[in-house]
């Protein structure tokens, strides 16, 4: 769990702000972490000019490939920088360097080399952007051996597991959600607070069915949880948080409880999270499972411009209700 | 030069043999390799190639642990995981040779941007072909560089041909080093067989990087000898045997520094001890790597990751 622990301050925090704050505490704590990214002066890091200078905060021109590089390039020799990519669906420009490069050095170097490096990618959805900007492209990325992939969904999560990224000596995609960035809670203020990549967080407990969550998903998984508690059945809540390397542990654990799984995942329905999810419970628990696995997600169709189009594919409180109502 | 043209002999020979799979000779573009190469300190960084054996052997490597890396044994410089195209050797500077053409060019840029962070006065340099200079990796990074004032030298080996297209029907025009006006930086071409050419021009670029003065891209134009790569097939010819012939016969650069030795005064016997030295280190390597053994298929997962979570200790079905 990601509460804070008794006695440490806390301070309430939006999802936005806890990525500021999350770069901040560990620009303070390490001169080594620099900050690259397209328009950081005005938009996103801007409030982190107060504390630093350009030097380590990098405004780059419109060259994601490029840029992305330079940032792995500065991880080999000796800094821990963060790229932002902003809009994630802009991280296919960047793509080459992210799977040919960050992921592969220290496998194709025989561990001479280590890439601490950050890339931060912002899923905008459901608000009329249309194709070119409203991808959820974590599954790609799953794929790619030697990535770790967090996608956090609270702001204690958000600001423990980008500080835990920085950290980390490996690459570490982490996948933000716009339509979260309001949202608030009592955050620690311990400069280590940290998330440990590779974590699930049972969210809420139950014993009729697990809902997997993945993402941004989370409020929608939760509500669900809700709805169904007010028809009688108990419903358990995980936020998977980290993709890659996936908590397997969790997962079995909550399955061996409940034997019912929905998975709720915005991205696209083929090759998705849920799908691997999915595998992973069917192969390592079927034996457990007294029910066949559903999948709540965004069917293989392109993003739509018009609200009337786009809203319905997303996962909804009412398909995650009706799923888990399926397997009862 | 003499220890990269040995080194790659040995391992065609070898190659062809069965001993080990393809590879890609640097073979004619020695002084280009080592003329750059020379011009750096031990704690400056370089970025290279698919064409990766000459890289690591210019900046001093040491030959036993490239051999065996092309044999894939447990003792290669990349344990077995990078094999020729990747001859990547930290000791030596090395940040990585990359196969993705225009791949490496970031990364050392990326390392100029360390450099000017940390405040040292290393320089970066970034080896890379003709080919690369058309990809966009390319034009990004010289502009990033050129926008800070990066240490960072882009050198290219302009061989002529990008696997068989030649620069003329690949290029606006025939050179590459014109496209650095138009980023901001300084582009100088020099005889890419010519050694004291190369040393001279990169020296002065690595000197102006390491007072501050930026980015130069150096364009050296050279020759490759061997084909593209060892396995791949020549269906239609590209270069016609007089072009080859006259590379060979007038233009090699271990030939025409051989000559500048002895004219300058260096006796024969001396050049001659030092090649027989040469056939010495790579007549070890190659039975340091033969008698290495192979990596364990169960340490597989190895370097993936600096703290491995989840995988199994074997591969599963």
């Amino acid at each position: 769990m990601s509460s804070p622990p008794i006695g440490a301050t806390v301070r309430e925090l939006t999802y936005l702000n806890a990525i500021v704050e999350a770069q901040r505490e560990e620009m303070l704590r390490d001169e080594r972490v620099i900050l690259i990214g397209e328009n950081i002066d005005i938009y996103g890091g801007s409030p982190l000019f107060d504390t630093f200078d350009e030097k380590r905060l990098r405004n780059v021109p419109i060259s994601e490939n490029g840029f992305t590089g330079m940032g792995i390039g500065a991880a080999l020799t000796g800094l821990r920088p963060i790229v932002d990519l902003t809009i994630a669906s802009f991280v296919y420009l960047a793509a080459d360097q992210i799977i040919n490069q960050a992921a592969k050095l220290r496998y194709m170097t025989g561990g001479q080399l280590s890439v601490p490096i950050v890339f931060r990618a912002c899923t905008y959805y459901n608000i009329c952007n249309a194709a070119q900007h409203s991808d959820r492209p974590y599954p790609f990325f799953m794929n790619v051996p030697g990535l770790k992939i967090v996608a956090p969904a609270t702001p204690a999560d958000m600001k423990g597991l980008l500080k835990a990224a920085v950290r980390d000596d490996d690459p570490v995609l982490v996948f933000e959600d716009m339509n979260l960035w309001t949202k608030k809670e009592q955050v620690s203020t311990d400069p280590d607070f940290l998330v440990p990549i590779g974590k699930a967080d049972v969210k809420r407990s139950g014993k009729d069915v697990t809902i997997v969550s993945i993402a941004g998903c989370l409020p929608k998984a939760l509500a669900a949880a809700d709805a169904l508690q007010g028809e009688g059945i108990s419903a358990e809540v995980i936020d998977l948080r980290t993709l890659v390397p996936l908590d397997t542990d969790t997962l079995l654990e909550s399955l061996g409880k409940t034997g019912r799984v929905v998975i709720v995942d915005n991205s696209h329905r083929t090759g998705s999270v849920a799908s691997e999810v999915s595998a992973v419970m069917s192969e390592e628990g079927f034996e457990i499972l007294r029910a066949p696995i559903r999948r709540v997600t965004t069917p293989a169709v392109q993003i739509p411009y018009s609200a009337a189009l786009e809203k319905p594919l997303y996962p909804s409180t009412e398909r995650i209700v009706a799923a888990a109502k399926s397997i009862l | 030069m003499v220890r990269i043209r040995r080194f790659e002999e040995e391992a065609m020979r070898r190659a062809m043999a069965g001993e080990f799979s393809g590879m890609h000779s640097s073979s004619g573009q020695e002084a280009a390799i080592v003329g750059a190469c020379l011009a750096l300190r031990d704690d400056d960084y370089i970025t290279g190639t698919h064409r990766s054996h000459g890289h690591p052997i210019g900046k001093g490597a040491d030959l036993k642990p490239l051999m065996a890396e092309l044999y894939g044994k447990a003792t290669g410089i990349c344990k077995g995981r990078g094999g020729s195209m990747h001859l990547a050797d930290r000791k030596v500077g090395i940040i990585g040779e990359s196969a993705i053409v225009g791949g490496g060019i970031p990364l050392a840029t990326g390392a100029g941007l360390s450099i000017q962070v940390r405040r040292t006065d290393q320089v970066s340099l970034c080896f890379f072909g003709d080919g690369a200079a058309n990809q966009g990796t390319f034009g990004e990074s010289l502009n990033l560089a050129a926008i800070w004032k990066l240490p960072v030298i882009f050198f290219c080996e302009n061989n002529l041909y990008a696997i068989s297209t030649p620069v003329a029907k690949s290029h606006g025009q025939p050179d590459i080093a014109l496209r650095a006006a138009g980023f901001g930086l300084p582009g100088v071409i020099v005889d890419g067989q010519d050694l004291a050419e190369v040393h001279a021009a990169t020296a002065l670029a690595v000197s102006r990087a390491r007072q501050g003065g930026g980015p130069t891209l150096i364009e050296a134009k050279t020759y490759r000898f061997e084909e593209h790569c060892l396995n791949l097939q020549v269906p239609i010819p590209y270069r016609t045997p007089q072009e080859l012939e006259h590379y060979k016969s007038q233009r090699d650069p271990l030939v025409l520094y051989r000559k500048e030795m002895l004219g300058s005064g260096i006796a024969e016997a001396q050049i001659d001890a030092i090649e027989g030295e040469v056939a010495a280190e790579v007549a070890d390597a190659v039975t340091f790597a033969r008698q290495s053994p192979l990596p364990d298929p169960h340490e597989v997962y190895d370097y993936l990751f600096s703290n491995p979570i989840h995988y199994p200790p074997e591969p599963g079905p």
